[in-house]
Formats: C-alpha cells, structure tokens, sequence
C-alpha cells in the first residue's frame, strides 16, 4: 500500500512456488484453481484460467485511484470478503492500489498528495473506480474530500482515467441515496462523466466476484467484456434472477409462500407473492451466491424476497413486499394453488339493498329537482312571492 | 350562537330562532325510525356474537363500510358547522349568520353519530377509554390524533348548539353566562374539524402501495381537508333548499348564491388540484388503467358535474340547480372517501374481496336514519331554524 514513501515494489513474481507470501500463502495449484474458477465465472473455457494466472503475475500492474462518494462502504467491505484468494494478496498486489479512502495507510494532505501524484505518474493509464453517489445540489457540497466536493474530484480524476468502473448501486444509477426526495440531488457517475464509457457493477453490495472478474478481463485481455446498453458485464447480469432462480420452479408450479413462516414458506416455495423482485431484476446472485459458503447464500436462498439492489426504479424505490412487474411469464392460474380467495364477496342481498339505495336517492333526487324547477319557474313568473 | 353578535346579546331580545312546529309523527319519520329498529336488531346480535357474526370484515379488509361510510364519510356530513362557523366567525360575514345554528346541528349528528359507529367497528369496544388515558397513549399516532379530536368536537358542538336547548327551556340565565365565553368553544370548533379531517387523509398515506396510485399521494390530508371544506358547503346548500322545499319556507337566496360560489370555487380546487397532483407523481397514466380507474372517473365526473351545474353566476338563485349541484358535489365526496378508504384499497397477500353484508348495510342506514329522525325531532321542537323566514300564506 503505498503511503508516499515507501518506494514500492516492482520486482516481477515470475516463479510463483518461490514467491511466498505473494498469494497470501496459496500454493501455485491453488492459484490456478482460482483463475480457472474466475474464467467460469467470465463464461470462458477453463483453458483460459491459465491465461488469467499469467496475466494476473505478469502484467504490468495498472493503477487503480478509488474514489468514495455518498456510500456506506459496503462496496469496499464485500470486496475484503472474498476468499479465494483474498482481495488484499491476488489485486492489492497485481494491481496497484494507489488511493482508497478505506483503505489507506496514509491520511490528510499525505494521502491526497499521493493520489495527485499518482494521477500525473499514470496520466491516460490509470483505472478509476468509484463507489457511491455523487450529491448535484447545491453545488455538490454534500460530499466533500480534502476540501473539495466530490463532484470536483471524479470530474478531474475521469479527465486521466484509461477506464472507468462503478461499483455498486449508487455509483452506477444514484442507488438509496437518489431515492425519494433525494435532498442532495445525488445522481450516478454517468450522470457527470459523460465523455467516457462506464463500466456498471450495479448491487447493494454486488457480488466482489463480478467486479472481480471484469477486472481481471481488463488485464488479461486489455480490453472490458461485453456490456449490455447499462454498461454492466453481460457474463453477470445479462439474465433475470428469476431465471435463474432456484425457486423457479416452484413459481411455475403455483406454490408460493403467503406469509412469513406459513407452510408455503417453510417448504422453501417461491416468494413472488411476498414482493419478490428477481422476475424484474438482472444479476447472477443464484448463480453464484455469496461468501463462498456454498449453495443458497444469496437473499431468496435464505427465505427474504429480493429487493431488486441492482435494478434502477426497483431497489430502494418499491416496497419490499410490493409485488414485481413480470417481464416473462405470469403465475399459472391452471393449477390447484395455494393463493385461496380470501374475504366475503357481494351477496345478492346486499346488492339488491345498495342499488335499492342508490336507486331511491336518485329518484328522490330526481323528484325534489323537478319539485324546485316548478317553484323556480313560480317565482320567475312571480317575482314578488 | 345568536348571543355572540351585539345587537341581539340580551337574552330577552325577540329570539331569531324559532322551533318550525307540525305534526312530529309523519310517514318519512315512521319509514326512519323502522329503519332505526332494524339496525337495533342487528346491533344485538353484533355485541352478542361479534363482529363476524354480521360483517364481511376480514384480514384484507378490516375497515369497511362502518368505517368508510359511517365515520370518514358521516364526519365530512358533520362539515357544515365547521365551514359556517369558519365564515361567520372567523371571516367576520355575519349574512351567513342565519345558516349557522342548522349547521351546527348538523354537525352535532355527523360527528355525535360517527363517534357511536366507531363502538360497532371497535373489535374490543370495552377498553375504547384506553384513548383517554395519557398513559396508554402513542402520541405519534394519527389514529390517536383523530380519536382524541373528534371526540373533543363533539362535546364542542353539544355546547355550541347548547343555546338552542336553553333558549327551547327559558334558561336564560345560564345562556347569558355561556355566551361569555362562547367564543373560545367556537375557536375550538374551527381548529379541531381543521386537524382531523386532515389526518382521516394521513391515516391512508401510510399505507403506501397499498392503496392505487390514483389517490396513494402525500396530498391526501390536503384533499380530505378540501373535501371537508366542499362537503360542508354542500350539505349547507343542500340542506336549506331542501328544508325550504319541505317545510315550506322562503329559501334564502341571497346567502345561498354567495355560498354556493364558495362551493364551485372549492370543488374547482379539488378537481384541478387532483390533476396537478397525479401530473406531478406522473401518474396521469394511471387514470386509463390503475386499480379503482372506474371509480376515479365516477368522483372526478360527479364533481365536474357539480362545478358545470351552477358555474354561470344566474344559475346560483335557482333551487333546482343549487340541489342538484350540492347533490352532486355530495355524491363527489363520498365517492372519493369511499374510494381511497375501500375502493383504492389493494390489500397485500390477496387475492382478497370485500362486499358489506346486508347487515352490515343496514347498520350504516340505521345510523343515517336515526340522524332523519333526530332532525326532524330537533327542528320541530327546539329554535334552530330562522323564526323571520316562516312563508306566508
């Protein structure tokens, strides 16, 4: 980590078995077995985790400049809870690190000195990557840094930036901070830096993974994957949770959880009915899951619907238990379900006795007004009466 | 009421009030009191056996009618002496003054009697003094807010409309020494209706998704109030053709085209500040398609109607225009409280339906009967109507 003194080390870890400690103590099998995993999780033939081991010890390091809005530092913390390796040994080491708020070792004037350095060192090469929303109103001066707005500051660092890359919600679309009344006028970094593309890893926090992974394609192919027209990597949110889901198949099925705890519930059936957002929300969480603990560690897996974090309009924005709008198919209705209608409806007597009501006042009313226009014509006719 | 203005401030000044008298025992009377009878039966059967034994109240839907139609739409019935005392009183245009006491007493049953519907709809009716208790009060709560308020009006329309029964009893004393401090109860009487029929708007905003897009808007204690306000001109107007028409009094047409400009003017509000506000939530959309689309238009054409009814000045000196006018503004409110209390509604976790029960029903006609009867009781045996006004010949 650089602190503006130390000189840094740039010694090439060729024989990665020699290397100790340059991996977090993995070995080279382990190592490999990791950028293989990643090259799955790209969508590329395993082959090519050789491919990204090389590129990750190898390549020069590119300098990344992290910079920090209006966020909870969520985004930063997912990414230290990657284990395979861990975040600190495989891209503090292979990229260059060279500002982050959370991060850092330095503080004040020296920090802020070693990010202008850095940016003029590595003018035009350098990525940028951001997490949190930037505050519009008022001049941005709802989020300052070294005495100047936050606004200022992604401005001049984009102005250098080889590439650039959202992490999370609010850096991608605004997040919860632009929800609602918005009082800081917060807004995504596409919103202020429109001369460059952007890469989007949407999600509240996303999955470390998916940043990862586009990372790595950054350096072992020197150009970013696909992106879809939100500038998010196709190979993660190119498909809906939903369909990927799963509990899928119990929505095509008919059953859904009613209620917290019902018997739907505890059978693990689908949560739509409980305000779940993956048929409108594009992310690989099924896929993937969470913490590396296995199958089921994503939102739905644990039995909560999901709120849709990664989906502009979605997350933060509907209710939780509203329902989400279908982009595919709607719940069967052919099935014997367990969506019961509930309450009493109009019986014929209580019909009869409404429209007799409704009746008797429009036809009193009706009566009373012929009765009136009779006395207004009298007294038109009749003036002195 | 009539001690509060000088000229006539000494109780032995000839009364400007005077009970309209007649045969008490009449058929309407006889057909409301029927219907009196059988809400009784019903109402026995409902503390007997509980609210599902008579109503079709479930987890989806459990405020119904009794709330809907008998409480939120019943108390903006009780609107009249809110808006009367409002003008007279606090706008100083004393021409009205002659309105106020019928007014009043309509008030006095709309609220009176919404707050005896509250008892049928309360599940456990017996702890309903909790709300009393500061110690078991939630003061942030705006369900605490309306209960607290609208039992205070209450009482503080007894004691406005308390000189009619003093008057009615030669208690002059006692009228004299109320008139003295009259004025604070009417200040009372103009606040309170201010703060609760707001808040019978802010008890649906919480409700957040679960109420149509077509009236879920931070707004609504804004409509409800303007609603109240429309309403309470419209059951005065409404009120005085129609007691001109049946007990065959000179309809006073002076005040009423002056107050049913008011009126116009108000609804007019209501509807344009409808459209701005669905505009500015960009749900103008929703009115073609959303939950309760139908219903929307049945209000919003209601009060449209009313507005173009009596828009041209003439029109307003014409009994027939002026009640179908009022009638319709009426109609308007209710379907608009009806909407956003039952109609809008989109209970979670449904599909839930809702239809009242024929007993249910009748309750609510029960309660709207008795306010008949008790008016018809009240302007024939106390001073509540303008003695002058009586038609000759």
């Amino acid at each position: 980590m650089p602190d503006g003194q130390l000189d840094l080390d740039t010694a090439d870890i060729g024989d990665l078995d020699s290397y100790d400690g340059a991996l977090g103590g993995l070995t080279r099998r382990e190592f490999l077995n990791y950028c293989t995993g990643v090259a799955a999780a790209l969508g590329l033939s395993p082959a090519l985790g050789i491919n990204i081991a090389n590129a990750a010890t190898t390549a020069p390091r590119p300098s990344v400049i992290w910079l920090s809005g209006q966020a909870c530092t969520g985004c930063v913390e997912t990414l230290l809870r990657t284990s395979h390796p861990s975040l600190e040994t495989l891209i503090l080491d292979q990229i260059s690190l060279e500002y982050n708020e959370t991060l850092n070792a330095g503080c004040g004037h020296q920090a802020e000195n070693w990010k202008q350095e850095a940016m003029k060192a590595n003018w035009g090469k350098y990525l940028m990557v951001t997490d949190g929303a930037v505050p519009t109103k008022d001049g941005g001066v709802y989020c300052k840094v070294a005495g100047k707005t936050y606004l200022e500051s992604v401005q001049e660092c984009a102005k250098g930036a080889a590439a650039i890359l959202s992490m999370g919600s609010c850096s991608s679309w605004g997040g919860w901070p632009s929800t609602g009344v918005n009082p800081t006028g917060a807004v995504g970094l596409h919103e202020v830096i429109k001369d460059k593309p952007i890469v989007t890893i949407p999600g509240c926090p996303p999955n470390p993974y998916n940043f990862l992974s586009t990372v790595l394609h950054f350096v072992t192919f020197g150009k970013l994957p696909a992106l879809d027209d939100k500038g998010r990597p196709k190979f993660a949110y190119g498909r809906l949770i939903h369909e990927n889901c799963e509990r899928r198949a119990h929505f095509d099925a008919g059953r859904f959880a009613m209620e917290f705890g019902d018997y739907g519930h505890r059978q693990g059936y689908c949560l739509y009915k409980l305000g779940c957002k993956g048929p409108e929300t594009y992310a690989n969480c099924p896929a993937i899951g969470f913490n590396d603990v296995g199958q089921g560690t994503w939102p739905v897996g644990t039995g909560h619907p999901c709120f849709g974090c990664t989906e502009q309009g979605v997350g933060f924005t509907k209710s939780i238990h509203e329902l989400a709008s279908l982009k595919s198919v709607t719940p069967p209705n052919s099935y014997p379900d367990v969506r019961m209608q509930k309450g009493e409806g109009a019986s014929t007597g209580a019909v009869a006795a409404v429209a007799g009501i409704a009746g008797a006042a429009v036809g009193a009313g009706a009566i009373i007004a012929s009765r009136l226009g009779k006395h207004d014509k009298t007294n038109d006719t009749n003036p002195g009466a | 009421m009539t001690s509060l203005v000088s000229h006539d401030a000494a109780p032995s000044a000839q009364p400007a009030h005077a009970p309209v008298g007649g045969r008490l025992v009449t058929v309407p009377f006889l057909i409301a009191l029927a219907f009196v009878a059988i809400a009784g039966f019903i109402l026995v059967q409902r503390f007997a056996h509980g609210i599902g034994a008579v109503s079709n109240l479930s987890d989806g839907y459990p405020w119904g009618i009794w709330v809907a139609i008998d409480v939120v739409i019943g108390s903006a019935f009780g609107c009249a002496g809110y808006v009367m005392a409002l003008l007279v009183y606090i706008l100083n245009r004393g021409e009205y003054h002659a309105m106020v006491r019928p007014a009043v007493m309509a008030s006095l049953f709309g609220y009176g009697l919404a707050g005896a519907a509250v008892l049928v709809d309360l599940g456990r009716y017996w702890n309903f003094y909790h709300m009393m208790m500061p110690s078991y009060a939630q003061p942030n709560s705006v369900m605490l807010e309306v209960g607290l308020c609208v039992a205070t009006y209450t009482i503080v329309l007894i004691i406005e409309f308390a000189p009619a029964f003093l008057e009615r009893f030669g208690m002059d004393n006692a009228r004299h020494k109320l008139s003295k401090v009259l004025f604070f109860f009417i200040a009372l009487g103009v606040l309170l209706p201010t703060m609760h029929q707001s808040s019978l708007g802010t008890m649906m905003v919480i409700l957040g998704h679960k109420l149509s897009p077509l009236w879920q808007t931070q707004m609504l204690p804004v409509f409800f109030l303007t609603s109240a306000v429309l309403m309470g001109f419209a059951i005065v107007v409404w009120e005085s053709v129609l007691s001109a028409l049946g007990f065959r009094r000179i309809m006073e047409t002076a005040e009423l085209a002056r107050l049913s400009g008011l009126m116009v003017y108000t609804g007019l509000a209501f509807v344009v500040l409808r459209f701005v506000d669905l505009a500015v939530r960009g749900q103008l959309g929703a009115v073609f398609g959303a939950h309760g689309a139908v219903m929307f238009w049945v209000e919003t054409l209601l009060m449209i109607g009313g507005i173009v009814m009596i828009l041209p000045v003439a029109s307003r000196r014409r009994g027939k225009a002026l009640f179908v006018s009022s009638s319709l503004f009426l109609a308007g409110g209710i379907i608009y409280r009806l909407n956003v209390y039952i109609v809008g509604l989109i209970p979670a976790v449904g599909p839930w339906s809702y239809f009242p029960s024929l007993s249910e029903i009748l309750i609510t006609v029960g309660i709207f009967s008795l306010e008949v009867v008790l008016y018809l009781v009240f302007v024939k045996k106390l001073p509540v109507m303008h003695a002058v006004s009586t038609k000759h010949g």
